[in-house]
């Protein structure tokens, strides 16, 4: 099984509506998993028909109970993210800010200290027309979102792991959830866009993806909105031997399209459909590549 | 006061409000400009200017194997895996760290000692006269961005006027950075992505108690949805931006809105006089 995963660095180059696309053009079985739990999309694009949803358990969360607490404070002084606060009898933890680490419940001497399990999102298997989709839904300012991007793989790998292809949409930004995102992948494409952001971005994200060794491959969006950016990019890609296998223009069908809740790739032969045409057929290519390496 | 620029969704304008706002204020008085997106900080790219950089650290446990009896409480205690005795030696693996100390509490043998270890850097640096901007940068690779958020917000200390740029999405980075805000300005874009994030991140913020307005950027008129999510739950929009490509072609260039079309100034003058209204300050 080859395991593809969209990233992009910079949030907002058009992960999504490319992953959606790609999800209608490449050959093969799929599973698909949106990862961005933070802010999942896919589901717009792909209409999927839930199958069902199962909890998804976060760290506990350290509970004190006001009647036991006798307010010596030494949960208070050893807690590293500042989650407990004094109240008006006892104190109490804010749970926006509580990791779970038990150090309250380990420190505290008359035990009024709990770890209460907690739900901090679901994880949702649903159905669509190219194969099953994992996504999941956080409960808005939770923690753990690394961990629930595990969880989404994982549920995808236990149920659809005989199929060809395992797409993944990334989540932005280069820490936990986009490192849990990309762990054990055969290959990022990386979605940029002609700005100095972009670039930079760009580099930041390819230098954390090495680390994980999996083929990166390139393209970029809107790419006819800066010319000069569009240079920089390829001059960078060619010097890091990383293949730019595809470029999208603007086209304002990108926009028509997300409104009406379909791939960009499923209405007519827009300039950004036959753009993501080629884009495909490209990656195809460096799948197939990467599938007799093996 | 503190303002926070946030959004949910990726790429819909946070820097560029962010920017354009500390530039036309720092014309009149003096503005801390936060970069609190730390895994990908994009502002000093608006802003070169020369920067003196600082680590940013973790406490980690170091095991001093003579002590160490590998009764294995430390594995026990710790809630996030990060450790695994074995019967003659203990892995550590510093990326699961979250540095709450509670190994070195457990050891029954004092064997556990916390030693200092770099997970970034923050940037401090003053690209106009009136403007000190600070960055953080998580380094690449190491998963943990809330630390550096940390130490980027309490290097603004008490500056009377902070502008903290947020990263995108709606967990903990994000929460960090709105934590002790006044007021929080959402951008969002006219587009179902736009506003299915929207309304997480309004709910984010509320559950933290910080009020908000919403600026809607690159907007091609149809933003009907948006202003009836926003009446609906009563938030002011604040600012509409419209689609232009002179101003994509500005932002990818890595050029200030404000600086190179001046008569925005006024309008985001405007966008701060109503965000301290909400904030509950007299201007």
């Amino acid at each position: 099984m080859i395991r593809l995963a969209v990233i992009s660095g910079k949030g907002g180059t058009g992960k999504t509506m490319i992953t959606a696309a790609l999800a209608q053009l490449l050959p093969g079985t799929l599973v698909l998993a949106d990862c961005d739990v933070d802010a999942a999309n896919l589901e717009l694009l792909l209409s999927p028909r839930l199958i069902r949803t199962d909890p998804f358990m976060g760290m506990k969360c350290a509970v004190i109970d006001p009647a036991v607490c006798v307010q010596c404070g030494e949960c208070e002084a050893r807690c590293r993210f500042n989650a407990v606060e004094k109240g008006k009898d006892a104190y109490q933890v804010n749970p926006l800010r509580c990791e779970g680490c038990a150090v309250c419940a380990y420190v505290c001497p008359v035990s009024a200290v709990t770890m209460q399990p907690r739900q901090t999102g679901e994880i949702m298997y649903s159905d669509t027309e190219r194969g099953h989709l994992v996504h999941a839904r956080l409960v808005p300012g939770a923690g753990n979102s690394g961990l629930l991007v595990h969880e989404v793989k994982k549920t995808a790998m236990a149920q659809d792991g005989d199929r060809d292809l395992f797409l993944i949409d990334g989540p932005p930004g280069t820490g936990c959830p986009l490192i849990s995102t990309i762990s054990g992948v055969t290959a990022v494409l990386v979605v940029t866009e002609p700005s100095v952001s972009g670039l930079h971005d760009l580099k930041r994200v390819v230098a954390v993806s090495r680390q994980f060794r999996p083929r990166i491959l390139v393209a970029i969006n809107r790419f006819d909105l800066d010319a000069f950016q569009v240079g920089e990019i390829e001059v960078w890609c060619r010097r890091e031997n990383i293949p730019l296998i595809g470029k999208i223009p603007f086209d304002p069908v990108v926009i028509e399209l997300v409104r009406k809740g379909v791939p960009v790739t499923s209405a007519g032969t827009s300039p950004a459909a036959q753009a993501i045409q080629i884009l495909a057929a490209n990656l195809e290519e460096e799948l197939k590549h990467l599938d007799n390496q093996r | 006061m503190k303002l926070a620029i946030a959004s949910g969704k990726g790429g819909t304008g946070k820097s560029m409000v962010a920017a354009n706002l500390a530039f036309t204020l720092a014309r009149t008085e003096p503005v801390t400009l936060v970069d609190c997106d730390v895994e990908e900080p994009n502002l000093h790219l608006f802003f070169p200017a020369p920067a003196t950089i600082t680590d940013v650290t973790v406490p980690v446990p170091v095991i001093d194997e003579a002590s160490c009896d590998h009764c294995g409480k430390c594995e026990e205690a710790c809630q996030y895996g990060a450790l695994t005795v074995l019967q003659s030696r203990i892995l550590f693996f510093p990326e699961l760290c979250h540095s709450c100390g509670g190994c070195t509490l457990v050891c029954p043998k004092g064997a556990i000692h916390e030693e200092q270890k770099r997970v970034g850097a923050v940037s401090v640096s003053a690209p106009l006269p009136d403007l000190k901007l600070i960055s953080g940068m998580l380094d690449t690779g190491s998963p943990h961005a809330v630390p550096i958020i940390k130490a980027v917000k309490e290097r603004a200390g008490g500056d009377p006027l902070v502008i903290c740029d947020s990263a995108p999405g709606t967990s903990c980075p994000v929460v960090e950075t709105l934590d002790g805000c006044d007021a929080c300005i959402l951008v969002t874009e006219s587009t179902p992505f736009g506003l299915h994030d929207l309304r997480l991140a309004v709910d984010v913020a509320a559950r933290l108690g910080v009020p908000i307005g919403i600026v809607i950027n690159r907007s091609d008129g149809k933003d009907q949805e948006t202003l009836a999510f926003c009446t609906d739950h009563d938030l002011e929009i604040l600012m509409t931006i419209p689609f232009d490509r002179e101003i994509a072609a500005i932002q990818s260039r890595g050029d200030i809105l404000c600086q190179v079309q001046p008569e925005w100034q006024k309008a985001f003058y405007a966008l701060f006089v109503k965000c301290s209204t909400l904030a509950g300050v007299e201007r």
